[in-house]
């Protein structure tokens, strides 16, 4: 154990004096936090609208302003000749026009059924889809509102009446903060171990140590733990920076955020190790360890791509990437402030992962060492 | 008192015999010479001898240890330095000593005893806190070595230990090499420069995975008894050789530099005189033509080519 320690002890000053490892700890993880937390966002905000009002009423305006009030639409314009929908469109100067047509007022209080114009931008699918339900949501509400002054009833007498837990906003910061945490994590862990194991072999200095009656075991231990307690760092660092920077709750107990991860940095490490005992320069330690965890942790995961509309291939793939599991109990603990007695299950399949790839890693390691 | 005995030793890679029942002992105190041309086995019967490689077949006991049945045992008893000096280069003077005298197990008094020892073994006085990449090569050799002998192992194997740096560190290397013997370590060194080879007591000369040839320098060059070897200096020794390979007389020929030597048949072969003049009757002015004693690399070719045929 002290052997390991002085393995350890040695590794950090290596650490602290290599400039691009230090890179790759530090940098790279606050870059990603920043890019992915401002940029990587679906929240559809400001949407630029413009309103042909044909119907000049209260009614009407009072439609406009419910618009207006919802926060999602921006008005840049009023349409006063149909000729500038056409124009107003293709320049892209608004994304969506509503037309609202002569004699709203008149036929809503009549109790009458008024089609509403909605004009969307398709050119980004997924905007347009986001933009449609919040203007169907925003004139349902509307349209409620007259057939009770109206007194009329039939039509839609069953309302929902959403509420979303958890995230209410629905931004969609809060559900990749746990994704990104597991991501960065992932890819410092496994490039810097690797990285750092490879290196040795490369400048000879592993068959220097292995002709002292240092144990492979030792070894490993040393060079591993200070990546783990820089991760570790490093994950708990970015979930701070996103609760100060975009407002992530942290619902849960810091113990077992704690325990799962360090469960999750096992296996991340495990990993780095087993590429190691693969590759045999850097260059191809680097591009192993890329691919093993960067891809499967971004897509794969949950990350970003629901699982469940995932091919059924693809799904069972999912079963040996960790971040599938991570993802769930950290997504519970932070945003649900769930604990152990419901996320046991990631927690168990973290232990087999790691402890399955710790196996063969050592195995590997250990027919190489002697 | 032998400090490590090799009992036909051999090792195979598939089908490739990489050491063939290599035999021999090295005395305690010694300075042993493994002498041998790339990939001729050197490296891989070092390899077993540390304990790095199992034998297939054959013993060998370092220090007292089997290295087949305890590994790790030989590695405590050793110490071991390559040609790349395998220190941490990011690392300083004074944190890889403190590395390698963590791995083995050293602490405390017994850490600042060997270290303050390295420091000055090396001349390394002042430079404690430079890194490891901005030594020079001479002194990053005798780090390498500190490093090595830090937990006084009483056998220290040197792969090719001098590879890469200059004339002038590579003779104060052997003193030390000398120093360590006289204080009862046995070293077992491999080199390729012949000149080196001479300060060892005793060499053995490895060729194609066997042991072609062992003893003391002296020993080594009876291989030429009843037999003269003449030094040709001429103007265009490539032609000078081209015709004593048609003598009779001449059973072989090797340069050196820009002289040649030949190998004449039987005692009574090599009149200097007789060869000039054959020589001018082809075409070839000698300015001298000298009986020499034999050097090491006449022996090591002489016994490599033999062992080849």
């Amino acid at each position: 154990m002290r052997k390991a320690l002085s393995v350890g002890r040695k590794e950090v000053r290596q650490i602290l004096r290599d400039r691009r490892s230090l890179m790759i700890l530090l940098f790279v993880p606050a870059f990603f936090l920043l890019v992915y937390g401002y940029a990587l966002n679906w929240d559809i905000r400001h949407v630029r609208l413009a309103v042909e009002d044909r119907d000049r009423s209260a009614a009407s305006r009072s439609l406009v302003s419910a618009f207006v009030n919802s926060g999602y639409f921006d008005l840049v314009a009023d349409i006063r000749s149909p000729g500038q929908v056409t124009e107003l469109m293709n320049r892209g100067s608004v994304r969506a026009i509503v037309v609202i047509p002569y004699g709203l007022q008149r036929d809503l209080l009549a109790g009458q059924t008024v089609p509403v114009q909605v004009l969307l931008d398709g050119d980004n699918a997924n905007t347009a889809t986001t933009v449609m339900g919040y203007a169907l949501t925003i004139l349902q509400s509307e349209s409620s509102r007259y057939r009770m002054v109206a007194g009329v009833m039939g039509g839609s007498a069953v309302m929902a009446l959403p509420r979303v837990w958890y995230n209410p906003e629905l931004r969609s910061t809060l559900f990749l903060v746990p994704g990104l945490i597991a991501y960065i994590v992932m890819i410092t862990s496994v490039v810097s171990t690797s990285l750092s194991i490879v290196r040795e072999k490369e400048r000879g200095t592993m068959e220097q140590v292995r002709m002292s009656p240092l144990g492979a075991a030792s070894f490993v231990l040393g060079k591993t733990i200070p990546y783990y307690l820089i991760s570790l760092v490093s994950a708990l660092a970015i979930l701070l920076v996103a609760m100060v920077l975009f407002g992530v709750p942290m619902r849960g107990s810091w113990l077992v955020l704690l325990a799962t991860i360090s469960l999750y940095l096992v296996g991340a490490l495990g990993l780095g190790l087993l590429v190691s005992s693969i590759a045999d320069t850097q260059q191809v330690a680097f591009q192993i360890a890329v691919l093993a965890s960067f891809l499967p942790t971004l897509m794969l995961s949950g990350f970003i791509f629901p699982i469940a509309s995932m091919p059924a291939f693809l799904q069972a793939v999912t079963y040996v990437v960790p971040a599938r599991y991570f993802l769930i109990a950290l997504r519970g603990i932070v945003l649900k402030g769930v604990g152990l007695p419901v996320i046991w299950p990631q927690l168990v399949s973290l232990v087999i992962y790691s402890s399955v790839v710790l196996l063969l890693a050592s195995l590997r390691l250990r027919r190489q060492w002697s | 008192m032998n400090a490590i005995v090799v009992n036909e030793l051999t090792r195979t890679f598939g089908d490739f015999v990489a050491v063939d029942h290599v035999s021999f002992d090295v005395r305690k105190g010694e300075v042993f010479g493994f002498l041998g041309s790339n990939g001729a086995g050197k490296s891989t019967t070092i390899r077993m001898l540390c304990g790095l490689l199992n034998p297939t077949s054959g013993t060998a006991n370092v220090g007292g240890v089997d290295v087949g049945s305890d590994p790790e045992g030989v590695k405590r008893r050793i110490g071991y330095m390559s040609q790349r000096f395998s220190l941490y280069e990011q690392l300083t003077v004074d944190q890889n000593i403190r590395f390698f005298g963590g791995i083995y197990g050293l602490s405390g008094a017994t850490l600042q005893k060997r270290r303050a020892f390295v420091i000055e073994m090396a001349g390394l006085h002042g430079r404690e806190q430079t890194r490891a990449s901005d030594l020079a090569g001479g002194w990053r050799q005798r780090l390498a070595l500190g490093c090595a002998i830090l937990h006084e192992p009483p056998i220290v194997f040197l792969d090719e230990p001098t590879g890469g740096v200059d004339p002038v560190s590579r003779r104060q290397f052997w003193t030390l090499i000398d120093q360590l013997a006289e204080g009862g370590v046995t070293v077992l060194v491999t080199t390729h420069y012949l000149d080196e080879a001479e300060h060892c007591h005793r060499i053995a000369i490895i060729h194609a995975g066997r042991l072609a040839a062992l003893g003391s320098t002296t020993e080594l060059k009876r291989v030429f008894e009843g037999r003269t070897i003449l030094e040709i200096q001429s103007d265009d020794p490539v032609q000078a050789m081209r015709v004593l390979d048609t003598l009779d007389d001449v059973e072989k020929t090797s340069v050196f530099g820009t002289a040649v030597h030949a190998v004449m048949r039987g005692s009574g072969g090599g009149q200097p005189g007789s060869l000039q003049s054959r020589l001018a009757d082809a075409g070839v002015q000698a300015r001298r033509i000298d009986p020499v004693e034999p050097s090491l690399e006449d022996v090591f070719l002489e016994v490599v080519s033999g062992a080849g045929s």
